[in-house]
């Protein structure tokens, strides 16, 4: 298990360099998205209205920030990921259309989402789910924020990150789901447990 | 009674609560850390640790969920007016997303609107419990979304027994897999309707991991279930290890003689609760830190 320091834009050959278990860390622009900003990031695509942000070998958080308004400057209090799951539905096509390399989230994604990132050249990588200061920690800088309309949390946060991490690739651009595995793992267990139990 | 002193004392518990874990559960953090082997497992456990730190040194909740408020209130006697406390509840959870910062949380079901201040229709909810006695006892449990969808509840039959109550735990925590941020605490509510067991499961989770049920049969339980869950090898993030699950906490009620109801309340590794007692002199005694 290798440790990687990536900034963006991110080149494909980086992101191929990945392996399931590596750590990365990030510095650069990560940009925050949960389920209404994808909905309506696919939306703009569909019509062909460009992104209020470009994230063309980009950086995803799945991520609702605590964030507080201090002299008409945003401050990052706490800014831990959120259940990357709910964002199965559209982050393959997200991937497709926007170019995004690094999807950071928490609990892990689907197959839809590991052939994308197959396909494409994108890694899904682990943050600590909770490990909101940590995080606040290593945001320098609110950059921007656009559709404030759907909310502080499911808002879009441009940030700008310096050693973001440590995130553990969960899902590499070699078709390889770290999660998925365990969890597998964790259902051939199954039935021994119930024996240890008895039922 | 003075009700400006319980809204103050709301506000400081909804302010603790989020910013510093309960030490038994820092404890319980720092022993799985120890416990592990698995790197992956290690790297997660020390994220955790760190970012525990950090929110005490800056005074920063622990997670950016600070959770959909609930408040346990335990009330003696006849010295106070509980539409009053309600009320000051519900300006504490206000004042508290404003003065701590708490990430606004509660949406209107019809127009998907945000109130911004965390209180809403039955939010923040109040668990209320009568004691003899005069003190008034506050538990501020901000509870976030991530674990909370991960809950779950089954009418077993009785013929299965305590059986069902095993298989279902074993199964839920297969089914939640990473989702609920591991390693999680398990409250398990068995017995009564099925809105009582998922109370009782929910109850359970505020009573800290180095205190077994009081009775040998459902501390036993609870032992058993602990080190069935943390053979699934899910681990801490679901990253793979053996640090699964911190405590498993059973409660019970008895049952309808047709019904086996079994509810599963997860909570994640920050699992935030503090507490103070009131007493009628107008003196506070803080619980937790």
């Amino acid at each position: 298990m290798a440790e990687y320091r990536l900034k963006t834009p991110i080149s494909e050959e980086d992101i191929r360099k990945l392996h399931v278990g590596d750590t990365i860390y990030i510095s650069g622009t990560m940009v925050t998205a949960r389920d209404s900003a994808h909905k309506r990031a696919l939306e703009f695509f569909r019509r062909g209205e460009p992104l209020p942000v470009n994230l063309e070998g980009g950086v995803v958080y799945h991520c609702g920030p605590l964030a507080m308004k201090e002299d008409d400057k945003w401050r990052v209090v706490a800014a831990g990921p959120t259940t990357s799951a709910r964002m199965e539905m559209f982050e393959a096509d997200f991937i497709k259309a926007y170019g995004v390399r690094v999807v950071v989230g928490k609990g892990g994604m689907g197959q839809k989402t590991t052939d994308a990132m197959k396909e494409y050249g994108a890694v899904y990588a682990a943050f600590t789910g909770g490990a909101a200061v940590l995080a606040a920690q290593a945001i320098k800088r609110v950059v921007g924020v656009e559709w404030l309309d759907l909310g502080v949390p499911e808002a879009l946060w441009i940030f700008e990150v310096e050693d973001f991490g440590p995130l553990t690739v969960a899902i590499d651009a070699h078709g390889n789901n770290l999660l998925e595995d365990v969890r597998k793992k964790a259902l051939e267990r199954k039935a021994r447990i119930y024996e240890m139990l008895g039922v | 009674m003075n009700v400006d002193m319980i809204e103050n004392v709301a506000v400081e518990l909804l302010r603790r609560a989020v910013i510093y874990l309960p030490e038994d559960v820092k404890k319980a953090l720092q022993r799985a850390y120890e416990n592990e082997d698995n790197a992956a497992a290690k790297t997660q456990l020390e994220a955790i640790l760190r970012n525990i730190k950090l929110a005490e040194e800056n005074e920063a909740p622990v997670c950016q969920d600070t959770g959909l408020i609930n408040f346990y209130v335990s009330v003696g006697g006849k010295l106070w007016d509980l539409v009053e406390i309600e009320e000051a509840l519900r300006r504490a959870t206000r004042r508290a997303t404003r003065e701590v910062p708490l990430r606004p949380n509660a949406v209107d079901i019809f127009t998907e609107k945000n109130t911004g201040d965390n209180t809403g229709r039955l939010v923040p909810h109040i668990n209320w419990e009568f004691t003899t006695g005069d003190v008034l006892e506050i538990t501020a449990f901000p509870k976030g979304g991530g674990s909370e969808n991960m809950c779950a509840l089954r009418m077993a039959s009785p013929g299965e027994g305590l059986s069902a109550v095993k298989r279902f735990v074993v199964d839920s925590v297969l089914e939640a897999g990473a989702k609920p941020c591991p390693p999680v605490i398990l409250g398990v509510g068995i017995g009564g309707g099925s809105d009582i067991a998922m109370k009782l499961a929910k109850k359970a989770l505020l009573r800290p991991l180095d205190q077994p049920n009081q009775n040998p049969e459902a501390a036993k339980l609870e032992e058993e279930l602990l080190k069935a869950v943390n053979m699934t090898g899910i681990g801490p993030m679901g990253v793979g290890g053996r640090s699964t699950c911190l405590g498993v906490k059973v409660e019970y009620a008895h049952r309808h003689v047709a019904s086996y109801p079994v509810a599963v309340a997860f909570q994640c590794w920050a699992a935030r609760r503090a507490s103070a007692r009131i007493h009628p002199d107008g003196s506070v005694e803080y619980l937790t830190r």
